[in-house]
């Protein structure tokens, strides 16, 4: 289908409208996500890329402009659970285990308690964790926390993944580690993935396109399709053309980078 | 084993040498016996009264229980009201916290006034009022103060507000509650011999020890409060226990 997973038409978003804390965090975003495509969205902190990532999945409503997930309403898409979003945090609920956590979207989904679990062991072992699955979450690095986190994303299959700076808390070797193994996972499983990060190189291994933001109010200044082959793997990172488009992003934001709070 | 010992070992050695310290004072500074009695004397009164002051706790003890778990119940269903409908939070919360703040147990001879001087109801609803107010306010912080992101990932589950209040509000409201339980445990004890000294069933501690202390016998009236206390810290050692048993996760259990 011709459809655009993602379709966001002429958002802008106003925090405190009218109160002396007024904040224009986004202004006239448009932008088109196609089915089975990994987008980027980098910039400045404080640039809006939270909000649009929420502003995808329900959690906020735009003050004007419309936004489209999966050919509905991003609300009735919420309802229907066609988005899994995991957020810097690992956000697992400390009074369960691991596995349990893995279930929870089943259990409130209200999937039956054998066929959940037989999901979940699955998942855990799609994110090579299967012997933890009667840890309780701090018994876990956040690298593996993190892996849990997507385990559970994936748990119910939804056509999308929203990802707030999902490796931006873990060190670098772990973060390579999770970003080979999300490719992996992206390529095998054809999710559509919106993914936001600080990190050029990390947009760049990943993507099949970069959305560069300017900061206060937030606007998409630059979108870069990433031509890299595919699959990618640590050769890409060595790939002449992987400097090239590092260079065309760092140079789309070298243009907004007056402040970094 | 040895690291147990090691463990109890330093508050053994205070306790005693506190003891000695005790028994010490009275000798040198030559104490009246019924200003401030001898622990030795205390250990052979207590002996000797143990068929006297055991019944005596354990009639006290049921006060305090029964009261604690009335008021403790009627906590947590009024907590989780204020859950479901947030005007009840915002119409109940400040005459909670302000009546936390005053002395309950001045209640005491108005209850024995309501429901009979011997009846342990008298006793058990002035404990029951103690305990109600620090587990209501406790367990609607632990209702109330959860992680915004945990309320986001439900909320991108769809999840119904009966899921989130099962599912997250509960759990997290557990470490509060039990905290406040535990104050509880002491607050109850208090609260029945306190309350018994106003009056009561001649079977009570409470009465027992003001009655003892009115004859001069305070050797007698130590004994119970021997009692009192080991009450009290055994009603502790319980809900200790419940807790690490309705909570395998806490933080308190990362130790080992
Ligand atoms: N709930 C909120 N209320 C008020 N202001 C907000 C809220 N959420 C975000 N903002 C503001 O909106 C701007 C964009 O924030 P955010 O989307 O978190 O940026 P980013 O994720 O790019 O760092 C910031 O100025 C931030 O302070
Ligand atoms: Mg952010």
């Amino acid at each position: 289908m011709a459809e655009s997973m993602v379709s966001i038409d002429g958002v802008h978003m106003v925090f405190n409208q009218g109160g002396a804390d007024e904040v224009t965090a986004l202004s006239g975003i448009d932008l088109e996500i196609a089915p089975g495509d990994f987008v980027s969205l980098i910039g400045p902190s404080g640039c809006g890329k939270s909000t649009l990532l929420r502003l995808i999945g329900d959690l906020l409503s735009p003050t004007s402009g419309t936004v489209t997930v999966n050919g509905k309403p991003a609300s009735r898409a919420r309802l229907d659970r066609d988005y899994a979003m995991v957020f810097q945090q690992a956000t697992l609920l400390e009074w369960r285990k691991v596995i349990r956590n893995v279930e929870l979207p089943l259990e409130i989904m209200g999937m039956d308690p054998r066929a959940r679990r037989a999901k979940a062991r699955e998942m855990l072992d799609l994110v090579e964790l299967g012997g933890f699955a009667d840890h309780y979450p701090w018994q876990l690095s956040g690298g593996m926390q993190q892996r849990v986190a997507i385990a559970r994303a994936l748990s119910f299959d939804p056509a999308l993944l929203l990802m707030d700076e999902p490796f931006g808390a873990l060190d670098e070797m772990t973060r390579e580690r999770l970003q080979m193994e999300l490719m992996r996972i992206w390529q095998r499983t054809g999710k559509t993935i919106v993914f936001v990060t600080h990190s050029i190189p990390e947009a760049v291994f990943l993507s099949t396109r970069v959305v560069v933001m300017s900061p206060r109010p937030g606007r998409i200044v630059e979108t870069i399709d990433i031509d890299l082959p595919r699959p990618r793997t640590f050769d890409t990172r060595e790939d002449p053309r992987f400097f090239e488009l590092l260079t065309q992003v760092r140079e789309a934001l070298r243009g907004v980078e007056v402040e970094v709070p | 084993m040895t690291t147990w010992l090691g463990r109890y070992l330093p508050a053994a050695g205070l306790f005693v040498a506190g003891l000695a310290v005790w028994e010490a004072f009275v000798v040198v500074f030559d104490i009246q016996g019924f200003l401030l009695p001898r622990p030795s004397v205390i250990a052979g009164t207590f002996l000797r009264e143990l068929p006297v002051v055991v019944p005596a706790g354990l009639f006290t003890l049921r006060e305090a229980v029964g009261g604690f778990a009335m008021g403790a119940v009627l906590a947590v269903l009024a907590a989780l009201a204020t859950a479901r409908w947030s005007l009840v939070r915002e119409g109940i919360l400040p005459f909670a916290v302000a009546a936390n703040s005053t002395p309950i147990i001045a209640l005491a001879p108005i209850t024995n006034q309501w429901f009979g001087i011997t009846n342990p109801l008298s006793k058990m609803t002035v404990v029951a009022v103690m305990v109600f107010f620090p587990v209501m306010i406790n367990m609607v912080r632990g209702l109330t103060e959860v992680k915004t992101s945990e309320l986001e990932l439900m909320r991108s589950y769809a999840a119904r507000p009966l899921e989130v209040l099962w599912k997250v509000r509960i759990p997290n409201s557990l470490p509060f509650l039990f905290s406040a339980l535990k104050v509880g445990t002491a607050l109850s004890v208090i609260g029945a011999i306190v309350a018994e000294y106003f009056g009561g069933s001649r079977q009570a501690l409470g009465v027992y020890i003001s009655q003892q202390a009115a004859l001069f016998h305070f050797a007698e009236a130590w004994a119970a409060i021997i009692v009192g206390s080991v009450m009290g810290i055994g009603f502790y050692a319980v809900v200790l226990a419940a807790e690490r048993l309705a909570m395998p996760w806490h933080v308190s259990l990362r130790s080992g």
